[in-house]
């Protein structure tokens, strides 16, 4: 089974974002990740955690709503985060975030998330087992 | 995209015929190289807003579309909120009311040279850019509500601003109609500390030079001459914005469903203006608009502020603040008779032909200057508006260059570093918080910026009065 990974990938004026893992939880801990590599390539401290919850009526909305809860916690705490945990159970997500407040000189950040959108939204699970979370970022 | 699946209309206006559940045609105004160029997406979404209920006349798609949520971006669309119209919030985008403003400075190219390098970092430092930059403004939850109602009015009663700029603002820089009480908590908190500030991505300030003149006589109007050094500030509603969007949209799905509208794309979701979340969603976003209106308002002032120190004598007179990702009600004729129509437009720029009344008196002969933001290499134009635009368009024409390539591509070809050291060898001067942001944005990226304008003349939407190359650029 591959290793839980994460990359972006082309749309024509922003970006796309994927994370896989062998759960659910863990395509989207990936898909926060690919979230966080569209804005910068540098490392980041794990200082403070966040935690939120979100609710879908499908895990792919959910998906949307996990990103944009993440995009909302950057732009309001001015942070940015380099760790996740998800645990999902009947639709309901408790995420736990982990990051520092940003920093120009050091992170570097590139075009900032506007929100995630439900253009190009996937959430699925490959017939190898593994789970991929995709969707495009506006930015 | 392939020429063969349009009919042909005349040599800029290329026709998809109405077919399935399209309630009314699309009209792409381009020429051939940019169709043949076009994403083939732009056919998809448009043909799927064409299927929206309510839909007037046709979906218009202005010559430097690409790829956008449910809308192409380029597209303009009309709905007659009488008969069942909707209105949707990927049809105005996630950015509210971003847009361009262009102000004159009076100073010459040569005026620059000897200080552009201070001139470009004092930008660089009074303008924040990028995420963990910070305004200087902190709004409490009264001012927020203030601002939301007041626009450009509010940023001027504090004095970022100037009275006199109100007339060159469109909505005289403050929107009718705006609910503070409709926008969210989390949309308010998300601007709390983001008021003057530019945002990344596409957003920019730049200062820039008249390469070229194209109509004399519309130029005199705008007060623009040959090597005349212009401020032109392109950025939206920030955060408020993003959030207002992002919470619509998923509102907006569970209404179109339950309102029996068929969705061929999520992102297409809308809801008839004749609602409660119609209306609700209208309130907020016209609050939205007061809020770019207000900081580019804001930003003005801070460009105003750095040319001060360096040009005491110089007076910084704003040109036009335009919107491009917008919602409006506006009368337009249809069948002969004259009606309000909720005029959606997503990346296209409002552009009222001459005699127009709500331009001001000094425009109104000329036709409302029209803001077209190319890329930071490339340079920019400032078009008209023309008398055929309103009945091409509903008076609508191109917002930018629109991207050819993605920034993964982008990415892939080009080193930031490398394109700040290329333009600085051409006399341009880029500062971003991200060499990474900047490689993103680079001018290979884009649409040639020529070709589109070029477009948009041939096909009446407007026509081009002048060309500016930049000289400094402050990228987000």
């Amino acid at each position: 089974m591959p290793t839980p990974g994460w990359e972006d990938f082309p749309h024509g004026a922003d970006v796309g974002i994927r994370g896989w893992g062998r759960t659910l939880e863990q395509a989207f801990e990936q898909a926060a990740l690919a979230l966080t590599g569209v804005l910068t390539d540098a490392d980041i401290e794990s200082q403070t955690s966040v935690e939120v919850e979100c609710d879908a009526p499908d895990v792919e909305v959910l998906l949307v709503e996990w990103l944009n809860a993440i995009i909302y916690e950057m732009a309001v705490r001015s942070m940015v985060f380099g760790a996740f945990k998800v645990t999902i159970n009947d639709l309901h997500l408790r995420g736990t975030m982990w990051g520092e407040p940003v920093d120009q000189a050091k992170h570097m950040p590139a075009s900032e998330p506007k929100g995630a959108t439900y253009t190009a939204l996937r959430v699925a699970q490959r017939p190898d087992g593994t789970w991929s979370a995709e969707c495009i970022i506006d930015v | 995209m392939d020429p063969s699946r349009f009919t042909r209309l005349d040599p800029t206006a290329w026709q998809i015929e109405p077919t399935g559940a399209m309630r009314v045609p699309g009209i792409i105004y381009a020429d051939e190289g940019l169709i043949r160029d076009m994403d083939e997406k732009v056919y998809e979404q448009t043909a799927n807003v064409a299927t929206l209920p309510g839909i007037v006349k046709a979906i218009y798609v202005m010559p430097d579309a690409h790829w956008g949520y449910g809308f192409p971006i380029g597209g303009v669309a009309a709905f007659d909120a009488d008969e069942g119209g909707v209105i949707s919030a990927g049809g105005v985008g996630f950015d509210v009311s971003c847009g361009v403003r262009t102000m004159l400075t009076g100073l010459g190219a040569s005026d620059i040279t000897p200080v552009q390098k201070e001139l470009t970092d004092s930008l660089y430092q009074q303008v924040p850019v990028g995420l963990g930059s910070k305004g200087a403004i902190v709004l409490d939850p009264l001012e927020t509500d203030a601002m939301l109602k007041g626009g450009a009015c509010w940023a001027i009663e504090h004095g970022w601003g100037e009275t006199r700029d109100l007339d060159r603002i469109e909505e005289h820089g403050q929107m009718a109609g705006a609910e503070p009480s409709c926008v969210s908590d989390r949309a308010k908190e998300r601007q709390r500390r983001e008021m003057g500030t530019l945002g990344s991505g596409n957003h920019y300030l730049e200062v820039q030079a008249v390469s070229e003149i194209f109509d004399k006589k519309a130029a005199d109007a705008y007060g623009l001459k040959q090597d005349d050094v212009v401020v032109t500030i392109h950025c939206g509603s920030r955060g408020l914005g993003h959030q207002i969007g992002t919470e619509f949209l998923r509102e907006m799905l569970s209404v179109a469903e339950a309102a029996g509208i068929m969705l061929p794309d999520r992102e297409l979701a809308c809801a008839p203006i004749k609602s409660e979340v119609g209306q609700r969603y209208l309130g907020a976003m016209r609050a939205a608009v007061n809020c770019a209106l207000a900081n580019r308002e804001i930003i003005g002032h801070y460009a105003r502020r750095v040319f001060g120190h360096f040009f005491p004598e110089a007076e910084l007179t704003l040109l036009f603040d335009v919107s491009h990702n917008t919602c409006k009600v506006e009368a337009h004729k249809t069948d002969g008779a004259s009606k309000p129509l909720f005029v959606h437009r997503k990346g296209a720029t409002r552009a009222f032909g001459p005699n127009h009344p709500d331009l001001p008196e000094a425009l109104r002969k000329v036709g409302q200057p029209v803001l077209i933001g190319g890329s930071m290499g490339t340079g920019s134009y400032v078009l008209a508006g023309t008398a055929t635009s309103e009945k091409r368009s509903f008076a609508s024409a191109c917002h930018g260059a629109g991207r050819a390539m993605s920034r993964h591509a982008a990415l892939r070809a080009w080193s930031g570093r490398q394109i700040i050291k290329d333009l600085a060898d051409q006399g341009i001067l880029i500062r971003s918080p991200s060499v990474r942001g900047v490689a993103e944005e680079a001018p290979g990226a884009y649409k040639d910026v020529g070709a589109v304008v070029m477009a948009a003349e041939a096909a009446g939407l407007a026509r081009r009065v002048a060309r500016l190359r930049p000289l400094i650029c402050i990228k987000g």
